[in-house]
């Protein structure tokens, strides 16, 4: 039922194959991508070379990860503004467990425990206790920052092994390591949302909870499991911050939540929930990405920037809004 | 659906592909060859631009870039060690000459001075140092000259004689160790002068009043009071007052922080050591230059320390 919805609203029966594409969320924003990659290439000529393509992905992936762990939250009509702080926890975790000297494996598990158990305490608070996404988010965000701050002991811990530093900074062929990782996500998010009955529920869910309850959906499994995925995607995505920088910050993630936010809103899902998708969010997260590297290229100072990004995400919201109402 | 999709990325593909040759044909005949690369083009990683220390640090390094005819380019990381190393990769895309950091944390600035290192730029670091990678040379304040400054201001204020007090900071920190030697070495030149009292008061205010509390209590006779940063100074500050003694005693500080600076303008404080990033920033600025017309550089710069007495305060 909401399947139908989110991809082709008005998608008539006669409608020619073109149409359908004009209609699809993903193909406004992904021109909305390719306008400003335009604009940036006429502007700056080290913009369209291969090796800053690269960086942009691979400085996007961090909050790609972030962003399609969030997708799944705001499809189901929740909000997790915990995550940059439980990025935190998990980079740090497997830090310690690393410089204590474990094997790396065990550390990366480590570490998306930790995570995942965050998100998975989220999830069934929200769930069992019926008590608001954003409140109990919000705690967490404050909670896992402490935890954090607690276990660093306020200090970043550094140095790890080759193999390690190989996760977020390490290339296969001319390919970064960080944008497989973010290949390899992609494909599974796309799957489980597109293609497994979980992922239908979820959009079910974000469409309408009581419907979905009624039809027979256990609401409150998927509302913990969706949580928990939000969580694991921050720690993923902590973990291989941590590798980048051959060090896990105690500050690390701080305001990220709402980077990944916007990626997920500019990508064309609703925050109400029931409708867009995991593309649309990468695209969203390349907009994000595009743009702060765009800026750096240009010279453009930080202060700028930051009204710069807002601008464009208020604008992609406004021109979204505009499009359906038009529909 | 499948096809929709698949359809909207051959044809994102398509454009892009386009694109791309067509702009690369238009770098290629583009008229943009020559002059503008004889200029020096360096990037500067700053930490933070929230903070004035740092503000002051980014514009010594515009004012030197301007006069000498180098075009800088400014990155500001936000105090995000992760939003700092992808801001130094968009630097090194640019193909800058020298690479000048101001490092948001030493260990987590290494993966970016090593990306650095690879394409052949030379790196200089400024105020807080790289832990790994090679850099060329490091620019930070001069704390051992700080402290024979605040001596030799000492001396000079008590005539050369007289007993006074050391406030240090945290063991095994940098700045007590270096401020400190300082100091003691400035010190040492008058033999009329003696240190009566060393305690440590981890550069905390509530801490530089306790111990300076007690110090008061064990001698009756203090000159004066050099504390290893303003904070200590301050609470030895209260100290002093509350026991009606700070009129007889000079106060000097280190840091020059607002509180301390008020301090001096209400006649409390007598002196401060202030560092001096704008001319961090400036010497970052002169070292590439340096670097670009390879003449060989040591490890390390001092940058001059300043001393703030109630003639100069601002």
């Amino acid at each position: 039922m909401s399947q139908q919805s989110q991809e082709q609203p008005q998608a008539g029966v006669g409608a020619t194959l073109l149409e359908k594409i004009k209609s699809a969320t993903q193909f406004k924003t992904g021109l909305g991508l390719l306008g400003i990659i335009v604009v940036l290439s006429l502007s700056s000529e080290y913009f369209l070379t291969v090796t800053n393509l690269f960086n942009i992905v691979t400085q996007t992936s961090i909050n790609a990860l972030l962003a399609f762990g969030m997708t799944f939250v705001i499809l189901s009509g929740g909000i997790d503004l915990s995550v940059g702080s439980v990025m935190a926890v998990a980079s740090a975790v497997t830090a310690g467990l690393l410089t204590s000297g474990m094997n790396m494996v065990i550390a990366i598990i480590g570490g998306l425990i930790a995570g995942t158990g965050l998100g998975l305490f989220n999830g069934l608070v929200i769930s069992r206790l019926a008590m608001p996404a954003f409140i109990v988010t919000l705690a967490m965000k404050s909670i896992a920052r402490g935890l954090t701050l607690i276990y660093t002991d306020g200090r970043p811990i550094s140095g790890f092994n080759d193999a390690f530093q190989f996760l977020g900074g390490g290339k296969v062929g001319p390919i970064p390591v960080p944008v497989i990782i973010l290949v390899i996500v992609l494909t599974i998010c796309y799957i489980v949302l597109k293609k497994t009955p979980f992922g239908r529920y979820v959009y079910a869910i974000g469409g309408s909870e009581e419907a979905a309850e009624l039809s027979g959906i256990k609401t409150k499994v998927i509302k913990t499991t969706v949580f928990a995925i939000s969580g694991f995607m921050a720690s993923l995505s902590g973990i291989v911050l941590a590798s980048r920088l051959n060090s896990a910050q105690p500050t690390a993630g701080t305001g990220y939540e709402l980077d990944a936010i916007a990626a997920v809103v500019l990508g064309g899902t609703s925050l109400t929930g029931g409708r867009g998708g995991i593309t649309g969010t990468l695209i969203g997260a390349l907009i994000m990405g595009v743009i702060n590297n765009g800026l750096n290229l240009l010279n453009v100072s930080s202060f700028y920037q930051l009204v710069a990004k807002g601008t464009v995400i208020l604008l992609a919201i406004y021109l979204d809004r505009r499009s359906k109402q038009a529909a | 659906m499948f096809k929709k999709k698949s359809l909207i990325l051959s044809l994102a593909f398509l454009l892009v592909l386009t694109l791309s040759v067509n702009a690369g044909a238009f770098w290629i005949f583009g008229d943009d060859d020559g002059q503008e690369k004889e200029k020096l083009t360096v990037g500067f990683a700053v930490s933070t631009q929230n903070n004035p220390f740092f503000v002051d640090m980014k514009k010594g390094a515009e004012k030197r870039a301007e006069e000498m005819g180098v075009e800088l380019m400014v990155a500001d990381a936000q105090n995000d060690a992760a939003k700092q190393l992808n801001s130094i990769q968009d630097l090194l895309v640019k193909q800058i000459d020298v690479l000048v950091i101001n490092p948001v944390n030493g260990d987590a600035i290494a993966p970016a001075v090593k990306s650095a290192n690879d394409q052949g730029v030379p790196v200089i670091t400024v105020d807080r140092s790289a832990s790994d990678g090679k850099v060329v040379t490091h620019i930070a304040s001069d704390n051992v000259k700080g402290g024979e400054m605040a001596a030799e201001y000492m001396a000079k204020q008590l005539g050369e004689e007289g007993k006074v007090v050391e406030l240090a900071g945290i063991p095994g920190t940098s700045a007590a160790r270096d401020r400190g030697e300082g100091f003691n070495n400035g010190i040492e030149q008058y033999d009329e002068i003696s240190v009566i009292a060393r305690q440590p008061a981890g550069f905390d205010r509530a801490k530089g009043m306790t111990v300076m509390e007690n110090i008061l209590q064990a001698h009756q006779e203090i000159d004066a009071v050099f504390a290893h940063n303003d904070s200590m100074a301050l609470g030895a500050v209260e100290a002093l007052k509350s026991a009606g003694r700070l009129d007889s005693t000079l106060v000097v500080g280190f840091d020059a922080i607002d509180d301390a600076l008020t301090a001096i303008k209400d006649g409390e404080m007598n002196a401060t050591i202030a560092q001096q990033p704008s001319l961090m920033g400036e010497m970052a600025i002169e070292k590439a230059q340096t670097i670009a017309n390879d003449k060989d550089l040591k490890d390390y710069y001092p940058a001059k320390l300043k001393l703030i007495t109630k003639d100069n305060v601002q």
